[in-house]
């Protein structure tokens, strides 16, 4: 994958300041969305009593994850370091297989296309695809 | 920007549906091709429930197709600039303003947003209703099916800001279902 360039950091981070105070929507509408649209990934959620998209736990867990992408806007610039401890998490504990973090950028896209028609222009849409790209292969680091 | 000329891709000889290379066989007379394994393809047809016909029937009954179009193709060339490949003679892409505002994109933004009408229209024979745009596809065109998929996502996005919060999980569902399936269709006819 491609490494950020400094207009792609910018972009990011100026999306992400008009985001700002609204992290916690988007985060339970993407994986509310992401339950619903491509239901295997509801396998990682056995343990939850209700599996619906709008269940407590699904937003819960919106929420979680959205701090995470928060927390990685904010260490954009070394995404490997700064996210070395949710990699290690993600690797082996949770055990999520790397092709569902695609799946994931996908609906956070969706989501942000409809909260913000007019910020998520392509331009801006082209920076957070690959942000998110990194992310996930910053995710993936300690897998194997 | 350095344009590079249009080179003929040559489809691999990878099985779409198992994802190996092996050589294909293309069964005489059915127009089935077959699986990896020699079995014949299954050929059950996709079932669609009241919600889901009834929100693709709705959503392209709304359709602002001159404006819908253009920025779904747009915005692929933009944020998969690979895609550019196809369109050597499109003249200025260069940059993403050049892109949203060139005429030729438009105009065939539009024209892939009504050749969607036709699945709209036979959504219980996707499959037959494509088997000439996939040759045409793989054929003529020699279009990497992969792009197929880049192209639904970038429209699932614009579709998704036209219709605001109408744009429901059940509905991106349904909406995504019905692009899978033109894709796969747009995708069998490869060898």
């Amino acid at each position: 994958m491609t490494t950020l360039t400094a207009k792609d950091k910018d972009a990011v981070r100026t999306f992400w300041a008009k985001v700002s105070g609204k992290e916690e929507d988007i985060g339970t509408d993407a994986v509310a969305r992401m339950l619903a649209v491509y239901p295997q990934t509801k396998t990682y959620f056995a343990h939850w009593k209700d599996l619906s998209p709008s269940s407590p736990s699904a937003r819960k867990h919106g929420v979680t994850v959205m701090k995470g992408v928060a927390d990685a806007v904010s260490k954009i610039d070394d995404l490997k370091g700064g996210l070395l401890t949710l990699s290690e998490l993600h690797a082996f504990t949770l055990r999520v297989d790397p092709a569902n973090f695609k799946i994931l950028s996908h609906c956070l896209l969706v989501v942000l296309s409809i909260m913000f028609p007019n910020d998520f222009t392509p331009e801006a849409h082209v920076a957070l695809d690959k942000f998110l790209a990194a992310v996930a292969l910053a995710l993936a680091e300690k897998y194997r | 920007m350095t344009q590079y000329t249009l080179q003929a891709h040559r489809p691999s000889n990878r099985c779409l549906w198992e994802g190996r290379r092996v050589a294909l066989k293309v069964a005489s007379g059915a127009g089935d091709l077959q699986t990896c394994t020699g079995k014949p393809r299954d050929s059950k047809m996709v079932e669609w429930t009241d919600f889901e016909r009834a929100t693709i029937v709705d959503i392209f009954s709304k359709m602002q197709y001159e404006v819908v179009g253009p920025a779904a193709l747009a915005r692929c060339l933009i944020v998969y600039p690979w895609t550019q490949r196809y369109f050597g003679n499109f003249g200025n892409l260069y940059n993403a303003a050049a892109i949203s505002g060139n005429p030729m994109v438009a105009k065939h933004g539009t024209t892939i947003l009504h050749g969607l009408d036709r699945a709209v229209k036979n959504m219980d024979n996707i499959k037959a209703t494509y088997a000439e745009l996939s040759v045409l596809h793989s054929e003529k065109l020699h279009v990497d099916p992969d792009n197929f998929k880049l192209l639904s996502d970038c429209l699932t996005v614009v579709v998704a800001a036209q219709l605001g919060k109408d744009f429901t999980g059940e509905v991106q569902a349904a909406f995504q279902k019905f692009l899978a399936v033109v894709v796969s269709a747009l995708g069998r006819q490869y060898h």
